[in-house]
């Protein structure tokens, strides 16, 4: 793992996250940013996919549970190469394949279509066992926000991987403890959401999920773990990189206008510098 | 009266499920927990690691089948209609229609012939719901035969498939050389001038026997099987609709949303009729046994000739 470099190709997907969304005038910006390191490091260091062939047989699958953080994916494929960057500005516009959440049917690089919550990782097991099936030695992951694992859904597929013993299944949940009405814990607390997911069999691993470090220790121990799914509660901050976003739930979904998109780059062209100084 | 062969849809599906696993790999067969009842029991005695208990958890259910679609099997999952349909709605309609992935649901338990286990179970609003997701395509058969017909045709179709099947054995109507199963495509059972009389499903049987009763009292009706409701064949039912300028509509469904409200949204579009619509009268059904119900309902041989006579009267 090159972390400077991923530091900065993280860095330069939140710029696509801010950029898309604020040419959009909606999307959600604040889950986007909170999980651009881990968009970043699964396509950049750890999914084996192929920009030049997005459907091929043997890749790995990534389905994004939390559909409505589309511009961080989208960030993500695109600075992969997976379409042009220059595309990201069309998203949510009319006529646009880049829809609002993702779509698998006419969007380069997505695995399965999403945003209905709780719906992504049912989609998600059901890719891993067709990969026992088959006897395929392709992965499966997929991200989940910590507000949607107040679908009753997630757990009813929480419950079916463990008991298919779907050691070939990665669950990622961006823990940034924020959902649209509020702290999740104001809302209605999905807290213990490791002792739920040991609970259900899981091994679990808890990290800085804004810390390559962390998730790249994550992901390597996640690929040792045999006979059971692996889930990483990965904390992290909601709006992470955009000062006046951190924290705030109130940038669940709404787009930054003229001047707050000019401090939003500002602070985003200055982590970048500083990331060229190291 | 020589006595009629009477099977159950669901049986039929089970039945076929096992002839298609052992012709195609790639098929998957899903259950919630119902694998005695839906039949899907038969396909998991014969191919244990393709079959894939859900438990009672239908909405994860239809998300797995879309994703082992999305990874290239071709899964039939399985549940009751309230459940597969209802339960899951938002399921099949996200998860499986938006992306069109290659998902065949069969929903057995359907209408009122589900019989003593009463309204919670008996679901007449399915069809409804399934035709107004873009790019479904809705399957309900009448007997055995056109029911295997069906699962081989679903298969064969690359897309979403909603097949509808019955708890109740009912007579085998179809068995006859020159039956030919094609999707979309109605079939005219009994020619007629005096009214048209469309049918789907468990009640077709019953139409054809009140078309008998209507002759004896000088009615000639016309009787066309629709065992795809989407798509429609809506050239049939404009032609038909032309020929004998009346048309009813028999379903074990809700009148509001099945093939009554199909077919009127094709003829007033095209070739504005009066038609009468047999189905559930928005209420929801009880328990009893299926034949009861059946009859109480208006789905019977007698309750069907009473309101055609009426209606063409």
């Amino acid at each position: 793992m090159d972390k400077l470099k991923l530091m900065k190709t993280a860095n330069e997907v939140r710029k696509g996250i801010v950029t898309s969304v604020h040419s959009a005038k909606a999307g959600h910006p604040g889950g986007s940013l909170s999980a651009a390191d881990l968009f970043t490091y699964l396509y950049f260091e750890e999914l084996n996919v192929d920009p030049k062939d997005p459907k091929k047989a043997d890749r790995d699958r990534f389905v994004l549970s939390k559909g409505h953080t589309a511009p961080g994916l989208y960030a993500a494929l695109a600075e992969k190469g997976f379409f042009p960057k220059e595309d990201l500005i069309t998203l949510r516009h009319t006529g646009s394949y880049l829809q609002g959440h993702p779509d698998m049917k006419c969007i380069p690089g997505v695995d399965m279509s999403s945003g209905s919550l709780g719906q992504g990782v049912s989609a998600a097991v059901g890719m891993a066992i067709a990969a026992k099936i088959s006897g395929d030695d392709y992965r499966v992951y997929t991200l989940l926000g910590d507000g949607e694992i107040q679908e009753g859904q997630v757990w009813e597929a929480a419950m079916l991987a463990s008991h298919h013993k779907l050691d070939n299944l990665l669950v990622i949940v961006d823990n940034n403890n924020l959902q649209i009405d509020g702290e999740i814990t104001k809302v209605n607390s999905p807290y213990p959401i490791d002792k739920k997911f040991e609970a259900f069999n899981f091994h679990v691993i808890n990290i800085d999920g804004n810390d390559f470090d962390q998730i790249d220790a994550a992901f390597k121990e996640a690929k040792s773990v045999k006979g059971r799914p692996t889930v990483i509660i990965a904390k992290t901050v909601k709006g992470k990189g955009v000062s006046f976003m951190e924290n705030q739930a109130g940038w669940h979904g709404k787009a930054p206008n003229d001047e707050e998109f000019k401090i939003a780059m500002a602070d985003l062209e200055k982590a970048g510098e500083a990331l060229c100084q190291k | 009266m020589s006595e009629v062969k009477k099977i159950a849809t669901r049986e039929s599906y089970g039945e076929t499920l096992v002839e298609l696993g052992a012709e195609h790999e790639e098929i998957v067969v899903l259950d919630a927990d119902l694998a005695a009842a839906t039949k899907t029991g038969l396909f998991q005695a014969a191919y244990p690691e393709r079959f894939i208990n859900c438990g009672i958890a239908e909405s994860n259910m239809i998300g797995v089948a879309a994703g082992l679609a999305a990874a290239g099997k071709v899964p039939f999952a399985s549940s009751f209609a309230m459940f597969a349909a209802g339960r899951a709605y938002e399921q099949v309609r996200n998860s499986v229609g938006y992306p069109h992935l290659n998902v065949k649901i069969g929903a057995t338990h359907a209408g009122i012939s589900v019989g003593e286990d009463g309204a919670t179970h008996q679901c007449n609003e399915d069809i409804a719901l399934m035709r107004t997701i873009p790019g479904m395509v809705v399957i309900n058969p009448s007997d055995d035969i056109e029911a295997r017909a069906a699962v081989r045709a679903a298969y064969e179709y690359v897309g979403p498939v909603y097949m509808r099947f019955g708890r109740l054995a009912v007579p085998v109507i179809n068995d006859r050389p020159d039956y030919k199963f094609e999707l979309g495509k109605g079939v005219v059972l009994r020619e007629g001038k005096d009214v048209t009389i469309i049918a789907t499903g468990l009640p077709v049987n019953n139409c054809l026997q009140a078309a008998e009763k209507l002759a004896a009292e000088g009615i000639d009706a016309k009787v066309i099987n629709i065992h795809t409701i989407k798509p429609l064949d809506e050239e049939l039912i404009i032609a038909a609709a032309q020929e004998t300028g009346k048309v009813v509509t028999v379903e074990e469904h809700s009148v509001i949303g099945g093939l009554g409200s199909a077919v009127c949204d094709v003829l007033s579009a095209n070739v504005p009729t009066k038609v009468l619509k047999i189905g559930i009268n928005d209420v929801y059904g009880e328990s009893g046994p299926a034949l009861e119900l059946i009859e109480k309902y208006g789905l019977g041989i007698n309750g069907i000739y009473e309101k055609v006579k009426a209606f063409v009267s």
